[in-house]
């Protein structure tokens, strides 16, 4: 494949930073929901896991137009935000990896709640007899434990994050340089006459990031599955 | 002094356990399947919750339902050897051991990791990870994570339930050693008599969720009412002997008892050593004078204290050798063609390859560990 182009470059590396982001976010908050989902009885959980799922069933498009309802100068969170710390999230490459992140978490919180339902509690209840606090027995057993859940989660929310196009393009709109992460330069590209040759290299670039990114959680998930056993 | 009196119901169950033991040597719980002894230990470990009631621990209240006491699992500092060794599998066996260790304060650290290892023989598995242990190692790995909590009681749920004989074997020897030099009172459930005959000083009898009986083993396994409990097939009686002479010619071991001498098949110990010998009821005969020319070696002469209630074809006799108890099972049709009754002098004819090596356990002083309780 030829030298990348600036603009090539550029959504790409754009894309990298909205889906670095996105995850890095969402990850305590995806513990804490696949916590209070895999582990507690609560009243509202079902209620809880609806709306987790949600961007899971809903067209991207409506959940980018419910964060710029929630989240525009004029929305009730937005002018909030912009009126206490100078924030303002739409057409930003913020606001794009706050759509991503929403649109992934439904992913990220799937495999983590696996995860920590395949922990076996009496290993906790063990730790607690020797001395751990809960506080304890959660950081020195069950979160190593559930390690290759929490990765497994990150890395399809860094792929789906990758990938986001309706809820991006909704909120953020598709501004060069800020908010054009990769699908939406390819977009753009398909928009413009004479851009297919632009659009198809686009699309290899999409799949070499993704594989790069999968092979990556895999050589991961290798080595924490040698240390678990070995 | 351990007391506990807990009422609670788990499904079926009733739990309603009350007692009072000292909380030294070996405390066995002993009980069949679903009669509430790991509920118990959990109870007092703190991983179940009573519904009403009140332990007590040498003088800490570790429950209270009244006054609204209830120490965290973490706060009791009572060291917990499962059944199914519960090591943590994405930490070394190193790791595992020191897990509790590190979370006990520096001054109060009596035992330590090389004490630990040279004790349970681990020094070759430290490296390694539980998933890479055999059955009898994971268990002697899970024994000593728990001592380097530096417990204040040490709970044992059937740690060698899941166990083969020869991996028992391996860790039994492990255990009596702890009593003889760690001074740490162990509280031991299981269901199996001949380890308890091996281990235990004073035993917690349960059935159906209640206590039935509480006391020094030798008195409770001599009770004629609680044979139902003891279990009919392992009903026995268990001796204290020491060892008097060994025979290198036919390979046969004496211990004397109050009752008089034993001969049992060769045993690798010293003269003098304190020896808890069962003896099962079903390998006692009885003859109204000493027979002669006859392959049994130990004829023990008896006085019949007890009979017990005759449930045909068979009856269950008590015999006091010297002060010590024996029991003999026979049929009740020889009960009558014998004309035996209590107070009736006998002899007890015990086949030497019968007696129950597998309960044959060392007696240290005991009375070293009774002098140090509180």
């Amino acid at each position: 494949m030829p030298e990348l182009t600036p603009l090539e470059i550029e959504a790409l590396g754009l894309s990298l930073r909205v889906a670095l982001w996105s995850v890095a976010v969402s990850l305590p908050f995806g513990l804490a929901v696949a916590w209070l989902l895999g582990r507690r009885e609560f009243y509202g959980k079902t209620l809880l896991n609806g709306i987790v799922h949600l961007p899971l069933v809903l067209p991207p498009v409506v959940v980018g137009y419910l964060l710029l309802l929630l989240l525009g100068r004029q929305g009730p969170l937005g002018s909030w935000l912009y009126a206490t710390f100078g924030i303002s999230l739409p057409f930003t490459w913020e606001g794009a990896a706050l759509a991503a992140a929403v649109m992934a978490f439904p992913l990220m919180v799937r495999a983590m709640r696996l995860s920590i339902e395949a922990v076996d509690q009496n290993l906790e209840t063990a730790a607690r007899t020797l001395g751990a606090s809960r506080l304890g027995v959660f950081v020195t057993i069950t979160l190593p434990l559930m390690l290759p859940g929490i990765l497994a989660g990150a890395v399809l929310a860094f792929a789906r994050s990758l990938g986001e196009f309706g809820a991006t393009i909704t909120f953020v709109s598709n501004i060069p340089g800020e908010t054009r992460t990769l699908p939406l330069a390819l977009y753009s590209l398909i928009q413009t006459p004479d851009g297919e040759a632009g659009a198809l290299r686009l699309a290899v670039l999409s799949v070499i990031v993704s594989l790069a990114a999968l092979a990556a959680s895999e050589v991961l998930a290798r080595r924490l599955r040698a240390r678990m056993s070995g | 002094m351990l007391e506990i009196d807990v009422s609670h119901r788990l499904g079926q169950l009733k739990l309603e356990a009350s007692f009072t033991c000292r909380a030294v040597g070996i405390t066995a719980l002993f009980g069949r399947s679903g009669a509430g002894k790991t509920s118990l230990i959990n109870m007092l470990a703190g991983l179940l919750r009573p519904k009403r009631g009140r332990i007590v621990l040498r003088g800490q209240t570790l429950f209270d339902s009244q006054r609204g006491i209830d120490l965290p699992p973490e706060q009791r500092r009572l060291g917990y050897v499962f059944q199914e060794g519960r090591l943590f599998p994405h930490l070394s066996v190193r790791q595992n051991l020191l897990y509790g260790f590190r979370r006990v304060p520096a001054a109060e650290r009596r035992i330590g990791l090389d004490q630990v290892v040279g004790l349970l023989g681990v020094e070759d598995l430290l490296a390694r990870r539980p998933g890479a242990l055999s059955g009898g190692e994971k268990q002697r790995v899970a024994l000593g994570r728990a001592l380097l909590a530096n417990p204040r009681l040490l709970l044992m749920d059937e740690p060698l339930a899941a166990l083969d004989q020869p991996r028992k074997e391996e860790i039994l020897p492990f255990i009596e050693q702890l009593k003889a030099e760690l001074d740490l009172p162990i509280v031991y459930v299981s269901h199996s008599m001949p380890e308890i005959v091996r281990l235990a000083d004073t035993l917690v009898l349960i059935s159906n969720g209640r206590i039935e009986a509480v006391g020094p083993l030798e008195e409770l396994t001599s009770r004629l009412d609680l044979r139902p409990l003891t279990g009919r097939y392992e009903a026995g009686a268990v001796l204290t002997t020491t060892v008097a002479g060994q025979d290198k010619m036919f390979g046969l071991t004496e211990l004397r008892f109050a009752g008089g001498r034993l001969k049992v098949p060769h045993l690798n110990l010293p003269l003098g050593q304190a020896l808890r010998v069962r003896i099962r009821a079903r390998d006692v005969s009885i003859a109204l004078s000493p027979p002669e020319n006859i392959s049994i070696l130990n004829v023990i002469p008896c006085v019949i204290q007890e009979i017990g209630e005759e449930k045909s074809p068979q009856v269950d006799l008590q015999l006091s050798a010297g002060g010590a108890p024996i029991w003999a099972r026979i049929t009740a049709r020889s009960r009558a063609a014998l004309d035996l009754k209590p107070g009736l002098q006998v002899y007890a004819l015990i086949k030497s390859v019968a007696i129950d090596r597998q309960s044959l356990g060392r007696r240290d002083d005991i009375e070293r560990f009774l002098a140090e309780d509180d």
